[in-house]
């Protein structure tokens, strides 16, 4: 009872202090222009996303196929990706990932939102106006057995976007073909033989090399090495890195392995059901996670260091299967699997809020493990009591949207106050 | 290293000085290999032979004919027996002159004949597999390629052909047919020569055959290229901008191949077959120009009078067929090492 009383008190003081922060908030973006907020002093933005979404319709069977259900694959996600870093995407199957990177790439037309790479948008790029961005942004594909071309030869495979692009005459494409072998750490002289000839990490290296090939400044890596055994991850994670700092590629790397993302990443975008749940620098996700599915993720990690001293952290368990995309839950869509979800989570979409220098995170009790606060922190910011339910006294912050980027003041949850830059 | 011969050491040594140990180092395509595994098949290997034999003689029978060397259209009435209708002699008449017997009725020689008739009949046969593959492969590449409502329309006319009456068809339309290709065909300018009573015949069975042959082909090249679009080559050939005709031919055409080419194979026996069947219900090329149809469906009336006649050109014809059918099989076996008879 005592305990309860002071929680609320407690609570009381927090929302407050939201209701401040908001205004706070909504003052410094008003003064930075509405911007995209830079994210890095040094550091401009290659790739900047910015609401992006991407619905598959869900036909009908049969001559008439009418649209009846919309998958919502990706569902408003906003990052940037900045020159020569990389990206981490992580989160389960299912989750809109690999969706992401095909977007990011124009394989697939998103429904909406903007991309813009290089301050261009090419979200709405016709097929003419994407051919030179091509050359800008490539891939590498997750499955090396099917992402190479069973019927040609390694060199017209790795020549075959020089070819394309005609960039340079047939004589010279061959010497290139064989200096792209050898960055990738292949025998230029195989350069006649056939993929079934090599094991899965040479493939692997096939597909990096072709990627490479048109000389590219942003890498979409879609699972690289989760068809590869452990030893051979290594060494084509080391060829990645070896090809960043040489070529200065920035890369999106989506994965599902964290301890790979933590090693290749300086930043990590969690995902959710096609949304990103929480964002920020590596030691923002990794040891300061606000946000109850990146703990459970965390949790799932298999540490050795703990499992050698026998001290390991409880696994949280997540109760239930991911909600179908054509269907997402109300609010929040975590929330039919989230320990800590109380009413105001059914009825609101959690803002992302930032919370750090470089960490926002889309939750209405964001807090480190087991220090979730008892009353939604969001409720100010959105108008609504801790209920969820409308509150007309409350006066809700126009500037919620979700831009990409971070701005330069933000929720200082530990001290309960506005942090700065 | 105390193992002076091994391999391990071979290539050590060779290693280091490069240039002698990679200069032949050009893989083996997958079909390199098909081809490998197909002459390691005895029976295929067989049939293969065969096979090119009896194309040899389809294309030597026209030449030998103008050189004169084969007198498929010259009656030989003294080598009839008194009856004027079978030949005289055993075995249908056999001797140096004519290994084959001559022919009843007219005495013309049987393997003069029988040549040119597998040059009539693997023509036919061979230009309706040809068309039959063409429409069958585009239409299900592009069946396959797009999707959705083009898909569905050619699905829609595969099963309307397929359902259609085949043989009713074939007898109801020969005629008006017929008589529109002869006009037709001998007003195209420069075609005059092909103009012709054996020419239109033949053209008619050919467009029956390929106009109702073409479905199982869509059906086959269209499943093989929906599994062939959702690989991640197709959308990396995307990627660089790709024309659709370089993901058509260039990605997905050669990856359809082998199933075409055994499908090729198979039909070709198929085709031989059918045009015997025609020339049985009368629709086809006619004597004098001999075909392995028109030739059956006149031996027919002399099973007992003269055996020879009756069995000489349905044991070739069976024969044709039989090698056909396994260089087929062969070349399936070849092209798919996980499939097992």
């Amino acid at each position: 009872m005592k305990d309860e009383m002071s929680d609320e008190s407690a609570n009381a003081g927090m929302v407050g202090m939201a209701h401040e922060m908001a205004d706070d908030r909504a003052l410094a973006a008003r003064a930075a222009g509405h911007g995209a907020a830079v994210a890095m002093p040094g550091a401009k933005p290659i790739l900047e996303v910015d609401r992006l979404r991407m619905y598959f319709p869900v036909k009908s069977p049969g001559l008439f196929r009418r649209t009846v259900g919309q998958v919502q694959a990706v569902d408003g996600v906003s990052f940037q990706v900045a020159e020569a870093t990389s990206l981490g995407l992580v989160g389960e199957s299912g989750c809109g990932k690999s969706t992401t990177g095909r977007l990011i790439t124009r394989l697939y037309k998103p429904t909406g939102g903007a991309i813009r790479f290089e301050g261009q948008d090419i979200a709405d790029a016709k097929p003419a106006e994407l051919k030179p961005l091509r050359r800008e942004i490539q891939m590498i594909f997750q499955d090396p057995y099917t992402s190479l071309n069973p019927r040609q030869t390694v060199g017209s495979i790795v020549g075959a976007p020089l070819a394309i692009h005609k960039v340079l005459p047939k004589d010279k494409i061959l010497p290139r073909v064989q200096e792209l072998l050898e960055i990738v750490g292949l025998n230029p002289e195989h350069y006649n033989r056939y993929p079934h000839e090599f094991s899965g990490g040479q493939r692997q290296r096939i597909g990096i090399a072709r990627a490479l090939t048109l000389q590219p400044k942003l890498l979409v890596a879609d699972e690289p090495v989760s068809a590869l055994d452990v030893s051979i991850q290594a060494q084509v994670i080391n060829l990645l890195q070896d090809i960043q700092n040489e070529f200065g590629v920035a890369f999106l790397f989506i994965a599902h392995d964290l301890a790979i993302v933590r090693h290749f990443c300086p930043e990590i975008a969690v995902m959710y059901l096609g949304k990103i749940v929480e964002i920020g620098d590596r030691d923002s996700i990794y040891s300061n996670a606000h946000h109850p599915y990146t703990q459970a993720l965390l949790s799932a990690v298999p540490d050795v260091k703990q499992a050698a001293s026998g001290s390991r952290i409880e696994r949280i368990r997540l109760q239930g299967d991911v909600p179908s995309p054509i269907e997402p839950p109300s609010g929040c869509r975590f929330r039919t699997r989230c320990p800590i979800a109380q009413e105001i989570c059914a009825r609101h979409e959690p803002p992302l809020l930032q919370i750090g220098k470089r960490h926002k995170v889309a939750c209405h009790f964001p807090g480190r493990l087991g220090q979730a606060p008892r009353e939604p922190l969001t409720a100010g910011l959105l108008g609504v009591d801790s209920e969820g339910r409308p509150d007309p006294g409350a006066s809700p912050s126009t500037d919620l949207v979700e831009q990409p980027g971070y701005a330069d003041t933000w929720f200082d949850l530990d001290n309960k106050s506005i942090g700065r830059a | 290293m105390t193992l002076p011969a091994s391999e391990l050491e071979i290539h050590e040594t060779a290693a280091p000085g490069g240039d002698d140990s990679v200069v032949n180092v050009a893989g083996r395509s997958p079909t390199q290999l098909a081809i490998a595994r197909f002459r390691a098949d005895r029976l295929s290997m067989i049939s293969f032979v065969l096979t090119v034999l009896i194309i040899v003689c389809a294309i030597a029978a026209p030449i030998l004919v103008a050189v004169g060397v084969l007198h498929p259209n010259d009656f030989n009435q003294d080598l009839l027996s008194d009856d004027g209708v079978t030949p005289s002699g055993k075995f249908g008449g056999v001797s140096w002159s004519h290994p084959f017997g001559v022919d009843p009725g007219a005495g013309r020689d049987l393997l003069s004949r029988l040549m040119l008739a597998i040059t009539s009949s693997l023509t036919i046969a061979l230009t309706g597999t040809i068309i039959t593959v063409i429409i069958g492969a585009v239409l299900g590449i592009v069946a396959g390629f797009s999707g959705g409502f083009v898909d569905a329309v050619v699905g829609r006319i595969i099963d309307l052909t397929l359902s259609f009456p085949q043989t009713m068809m074939l007898l109801a339309l020969a005629g008006p047919v017929v008589q529109m290709l002869r006009g037709d065909v001998s007003k195209v300018p420069g075609l005059g020569f092909l103009s012709g009573p054996d020419l239109s015949n033949g053209l008619f069975v050919i467009v029956i055959l390929a106009a109702f042959g073409w479905p199982p082909v869509a059906r086959v090249v269209r499943g093989q290229v929906l599994s062939i679009r959702e690989r991640e080559f197709i959308e990396a050939a995307r990627l660089f901008g790709a024309s659709r005709s370089r993901l058509y031919f260039k990605e997905v055409l050669p990856n359809v191949w082998a199933p075409v080419l055994v499908y090729v194979t198979l039909l070709v026996p198929a085709y031989i077959s059918a045009e015997a069947a025609f020339n049985f219900l009368g629709v086809g090329i006619k004597p004098p120009t001999p075909t392995l149809g028109n030739i059956l469906a006149e031996s027919v009336s002399y099973t007992s009078a003269d055996p020879t006649y009756f069995f000489l050109p349905g044991i070739l014809l069976a024969l044709i067929v039989v090698v056909f059918n396994l260089v087929g099989d062969g070349a399936r076996d070849a092209l798919d090492p996980k499939s097992h008879r």
